[in-house]
């Protein structure tokens, strides 16, 4: 459900959880739809007998684009003007993650009702996997 | 890609809804995704449109790959891997399909840094502009790529 301006103040929080058990198989499934074949996100093999990992991990934009959904799920994929993140931890198959987006501001700009949000994704240890900003056009 | 070359990047609806399954956006109906935006990460699936991307399989050259030996690249590869350490989207408009974007890219600012879990990093920025048939710019992509000495330690 598309939230509208009337219904947003700083401080709201929104937070979904973003996949729960992640598995190598959406890893594969991101592989084939970004382009990024990189094997250490989907060949156990090489990484822990050649690039010295314990298995394979996530796609940094495989997580970035989940945490996306806490934004686009409220605003509308066609309503992102800005949207940013740093990679802080690495993801791992099995892992369950919640994205949390918090409304910074909600402000004027060219004729447009605008919503600054801060954007997270954290693991079930806590630790933060992303970390960065976003920013939408509402409905008044 | 390198500097001054240009991708075309033709937007279709199906790689939308099969990008959109990949990261769990349920969000539009099978029904209704004709006409749906692309979610905000998706730029980035220009990769599939790069003659040269680096991180695909092509006929006749060696790949990093497991096949019989846990990498297809005679020794050890050269590093741990490329990992990916930012990434900021500005869009002037949205993505659509039907879209048919021209996507080059401009090097942006190199770094240094020291890290206890990794060793020395090298910070590479990238910054791509997707444009429309008649050149307005339709979305700005900066990557930041840091490149380790060795592993992240995991501990």
């Amino acid at each position: 459900m598309r939230l509208k301006a009337n219904e947003i103040s700083v401080g709201d929080t929104y937070e979904d959880k973003l996949v729960e058990d992640l598995k190598r198989t959406q890893l594969v499934m991101y592989s084939g739809t970004s382009g990024d074949y990189n094997p250490l996100h989907t060949d156990d093999v090489y990484c822990r007998e050649a690039a010295g990992y314990p298995g394979v991990f996530a796609h940094g934009m495989l997580t970035m684009g989940m945490a996306g959904r806490v934004i686009t799920d409220r605003f509308g994929a066609e309503n992102v003007k800005k949207f940013g993140v740093r990679f802080t931890n690495q993801v791992w198959p099995g892992d369950d993650l919640n994205g949390k987006a918090v409304v910074e501001a909600v402000r004027e700009e060219a004729g447009e009702t605008l919503v600054d949000l801060t954007v997270t994704a954290t693991n079930q240890k806590g630790d933060v996997v992303v970390s960065g900003y976003a920013t939408a056009r509402v409905d008044r | 890609m390198s500097q001054d070359e240009k991708i075309i990047f033709p937007v279709e609806a199906t790689h939308i809804m099969m990008f959109r399954r990949s990261i769990g956006d349920y969000s539009v109906p099978d029904t209704g995704l004709e006409d749906a935006a692309a979610p905000p990460t998706f730029p980035r699936a220009v990769a599939q449109f790069d003659p040269n991307y680096f991180l695909r399989m092509k006929p006749g050259e060696a790949w990093f790959g497991s096949g019989k030996n846990p990498s297809g690249v005679d020794g050890k590869p050269g590093s741990s891997g490329g990992l990916h350490a930012e990434q900021h989207f500005e869009f002037v408009r949205p993505i659509k399909p039907g879209d048919v974007l021209t996507v080059t890219q401009k090097p942006g600012k190199t770094w240094e840094k020291e890290s206890k879990r990794a060793g020395k990093l090298l910070f590479e920025e990238a910054i791509m502009e997707y444009r429309d048939p008649a050149g307005e710019l339709v979305c700005t992509s900066r990557s930041v790529r840091v490149t380790t000495e060795r592993p992240v330690d995991q501990k």
